[in-house]
């Protein structure tokens, strides 16, 4: 185990029926760390994320988080120790609006409002909801101007929309949107998983932007990224996957220069490219702008 | 043991087969047309009546013989799926996922209400000459009849078969099911391959219709519902979308009830059903013919509800309403006073609901066995001796912690499954208070509920009734809008919106779905205890499945998760058919084209879902 890891993950395996979608997968984060994970399509990033993160149940393997097992928690539990994430596709509450979005991530570090109480917790809880006290107003007061400040790093971009229903924003809001929720949960680890998918070249800049502010915060960043710049200029790390397994592991330099790596891509790029910006996945490409 | 033993299991199992080969047939049509349109279609019931009755006009009214007569009702009903899918349907194409269910919802009721019309409320004989021979097996018999069932199920399964794997359209269809969008691509015409499911299926169940009308010589315009859920206890059991599975799950329930019946009494066949249900929802909602963990589902596209932004209403418009609404009983018009009473003990009741199915997304299909457990909760308590005052208030928490108790093992279930299993538990409440016959007295109901009075002041009388209703309307919209502006409003929204992403942000979604429900509860409880002072006499078909759809109409028409809607649409609703007598006869009716046109033409409400 590496010294002073936070996230440590051993051996991760899920299978498919027949495909095994993972396989044996080791993963390490410490504290502090941008780590990321690229790989061709359906190489399994998104599934290792689903495992570590709680969302899919894994056939073997073990995760823990500062040395406490986290194998297999359910989801809910997983946010409560301070682990966040977003998801490929974007998973916003569309009727809500993007206060309440953002305010859905402050639950776990809601006291006041959330009595723990054993039996009689549910009527206390809408008793303080019915007469809030004094306690209570205070909490939702200081949640709100902290979603205000979380959505400020983005500019105008979310602010003037603070009481518009997330489903009328566009795709790069969204996604913000989904970022600024998973910031409001204080989380230990922000897993993020292709937060530019879809995203023009623009928006894009101005989220690589926005994710390296996050690391220069010193936060423990896991990334899932299609675009090889971007992996490039933040990581500290990357790993490579292919078929399941870790192909490559090391700096930035080293897994863009390794073979194997290459060779993944190449194999793959002809039949991937589920859209127009998969052309940045051909290493040449990315090499290219990655010391331009 | 002996006794048990020495019992005709033959012809058990007999009666079962063919029970269950009816079943099967209702089945295959629900399973065919969940794979299609991934909708459970609650009109499959109606056109079971509907082939019932066509079967009769054909065999007794026209003397057909009982060939041509399964084949003209097949052809009826194949007409009559083929009209919903393309009136009901096909225009709600892009639409909130609930919508299509809502609208077979109203599609049953007009289809039931028309053969009332039509053939009046009673049931009637439907003799088919038969053969007078019993074939003698061991220390049983079997009959033509039962040959003649059994074997046009095996035909029917047959000519299903040859459809899907040896035609054109039936491989379209198997192509829908599988991916639909990956059909169209490929040039299917997904219009005509849902028409088609929707003829076949509906033909299928027509021709069970005929079938049960034969068997038990009788047909009855009021089994649409019992019939319906019967399939769907059968698909839940083979698995949802699977047609061979549906015929498995059809002849197990078939042989489930049959041996029940021998074992316990027919009293209790259709609490048989309904736990086996909610058993396979719990521990095997993939059906029993699924193997192994399926691989998650990708997460819905879309809202639930439909994209709208409420309308707020100014307050001094909701005071002035309140006002003019406390000015009614001075109208000089007790008949009105009476009939806005009513409407407003449903606007309570729909308060409570709206909160459930629109702010949470459950939607209820059971809301009235809320009402009857704080009916007969408070009716029994006070008869006991209990002060009305307390009575009620009892009866409202002893409802939130029932009610959320028996609503439990519906939280895991998802969009469709919850209509369904909330079915089955608004069922399972009405049969046993109908079999609990020492504590509730059974199908004779209680008599005798003292009139509300709280610590000695008239509520009984229509004026103050009125008022206290009213009151409590305005107390309990004011309570739940609190709540809803509160954490727990965000919260049990976003569990509507993405259950997923709201558990990944750590919101455990059965927790506030039991603080929902235990609101609501003491709300309905509230409403359906009042209720039973008001009537004196109560029994276990006063809140009945009209009672809950009814509800769920006010609640959509009000908007999903509006309060005020809510109210307004009580009043509408539950108002004005019995200001207007003449609508009064054709209730039904009118709710099932609302209900149709609404989600056509207004899915969001009137006042916009929130």
């Amino acid at each position: 185990m590496i010294s002073g890891a936070l996230l440590t993950a051993r051996g991760i395996t899920r299978r498919f029926g027949g495909i095994t979608a993972v396989d044996g997968v080791d993963l390490s984060v410490r504290e502090g760390e941008f780590l990321s994970v690229i790989g061709p399509n359906g190489a399994g990033k998104t599934t290792l994320f689903n495992l570590i993160s709680g969302q899919d149940r894994m056939d073997a393997g073990r995760v823990t988080l500062d040395g406490r097992d986290i194998t297999n928690l359910a989801p809910r539990r997983m946010a409560e120790i301070g682990v966040a994430r977003t998801f490929q596709h974007g998973r916003v509450f569309g009727n809500l609006s993007v206060m309440d979005n953002v305010l859905i991530g402050c639950h776990t570090r809601l006291k006041a409002a959330r009595p723990r109480m054993p039996v009689i917790a549910p009527v206390v809880e809408i008793l303080r909801a019915l007469i809030r006290p004094a306690s209570v107003k205070a909490e939702e007061a200081a949640m709100r101007a902290e979603v205000r400040e979380i959505l400020a790093t983005f500019g105008d971009r979310l602010t003037p929309r603070l009481d518009q229903p997330t489903y009328s924003l566009s795709y790069a809001n969204r996604r913000r949107v989904e970022i600024a929720r998973a910031l409001a949960l204080h989380p230990r680890i922000l897993i993020l998983d292709e937060p530019t998918a879809g995203m023009n070249e623009s928006e894009t800049a101005e989220m690589q932007g926005i994710i390296a502010d996050l690391k220069a915060e010193g936060r423990t960043i896991l990334l899932i990224e299609h675009k090889l710049d971007m992996v490039m200029r933040l990581s500290d790390r990357v790993m490579a996957m292919d078929n399941g397994k870790v192909i490559s592991e090391g700096t930035p330099a080293m897994v863009r220069n390794d073979p194997k790596v290459i060779e993944a891509y190449l194999g793959h790029s002809t039949i991937g490219g589920d859209e127009p910006a998969e052309a940045s996945l051909m290493p040449e490409a990315g090499l290219q702008t990655a010391e331009g | 043991m002996d006794a048990i033993l020495a019992l005709p299991w033959f012809d058990f199992t007999v009666s079962g087969l063919v029970l269950g080969s009816i079943y099967a047939l209702m089945a295959v049509g629900l399973a065919l047309i969940f794979g299609v349109a991934n909708l459970i279609n609650f009109a499959h019931g109606a056109v079971f009546t509907v082939g019932a009755y066509i079967g009769w006009t054909c065999a007794v009214a026209l003397g057909l013989p009982l060939w041509a007569s399964v084949v003209l009702v097949a052809l009826g009903g194949a007409a009559v799926g083929a009209l919903i899918e393309v009136i009901a349907i096909r225009p709600l194409n892009r639409q909130s996922r609930i919508a299509p269910l809502l609208a077979t919802i109203g599609v049953g009721l007009i289809l039931d209400q028309t053969v009332h019309m039509i053939f009046g409320a009673n049931p009637r004989p439907l003799p088919v000459a038969m053969p007078a021979w019993r074939l003698t097996i061991g220390s049983g018999s079997v009959g033509p009849i039962d040959i003649t069932i059994f074997v046009t199920g095996v035909i029917a399964a047959a000519v299903l078969y040859g459809f899907l794997f040896h035609t054109k359209l039936g491989m379209a269809v198997r192509a829908t099911a599988q991916d639909d969008d990956a059909a169209k691509q490929m040039g299917v015409n997904i219009h005509a391959v849902n028409m088609a499911v929707f003829a076949i299926a509906s033909a299928l169940g027509a021709i069970a219709g005929l079938l049960v009308g034969i068997y038990y010589n009788a047909i009855d315009p009021n089994t649409s519902f019992q019939i319906m859920l019967k399939g769907m206890v059968a698909i839940v059991i083979g698995g949802m979308a699977n047609v061979p599975g549906a015929i498995g799950g059809g002849l197990i329930l078939g042989l489930i009830e049959s041996y029940g019946i021998a074992l316990f009494g027919a009293s209790y066949r259709n609490l048989f059903a309904f736990s086996v249900l909610l058993v396979m929802l719990l521990v095997k909602p993939n059906g029993i013919f699924a193997r192994g963990r399926e691989r998650q589902a990708e997460p819905m596209t879309g809202t639930f509800v439909t994209q709208s932004k409420p309308i707020r209403l100014p307050a001094w418009l909701l005071v002035l309403a309140v006002i003019v609404a406390a000015l009614v009983p001075f109208a000089g018009k007790p008949y009105v006073t009476q009939v806005m009473t009513n409407a407003l003990l449903y606007a309570l009741a729909g308060i409570s609901l709206t909160l459930i199915a629109g702010t949470v997304g459950l939607i209820s299909i059971g809301h009235a066995a809320l009402l009857a457990i704080g009916a007969y909760a408070s009716a029994l308590l006070t008869i006991a001796g209990l002060p009305v005052a307390i009575g009620l208030v009892v009866a409202a928490a002893v409802t939130a912690l029932v009610g959320t108790a028996l609503a439990y093992p519906a939280f895991r279930l998802r969009g469709h499954y919850v209509a369904i299993g909330t079915l089955a538990i608004g069922e399972i409440v009405a049969l046993v208070i109908l079999n609990w016959t020492s504590v509730t007295n059974g199908s004779l109901g209680v008599y005798g509920i003292p009139p509300l009075e709280i610590f000695g002041i008239d509520f009984f009388s229509t004026t103050p009734a009125y008022w206290l209703v009213l009151g409590l309307v305005v107390v309990f919209a004011l309570l739940q809008t609190r709540l809803l502006s509160s954490h727990l409003g965000r919260t049990w929204r976003a569990i509507r919106e993405d259950t997923v992403a709201a558990e990944t942000y750590g919101v455990s979604s059965n927790y506030y779905k039991g603080l929902a429900f235990g609101f609501a509860g003491f709300t309905a409880g509230l409403a359906g205890a009042i209720t039973a002072h008001q009537f004196s006499y109560i029994n276990f078909d006063t809140f009945n499945l009209l009672t809950s759809v009814l509800l769920l109409t006010i609640v959509i028409l009000g908007g999903l998760g509006n309060v005020a809607g809510a109210i307004l649409a009580a009043i509408l609703v539950a108002g004005l058919p019995e200001v207007f007598r003449a609508l009064a006869e054709y209730r039904m009716l009118f709710y099932g084209v609302a209900l149709l046109l609404l989600i056509r033409f207004r899915p969001q409400g009137l006042l916009g879902s929130g």
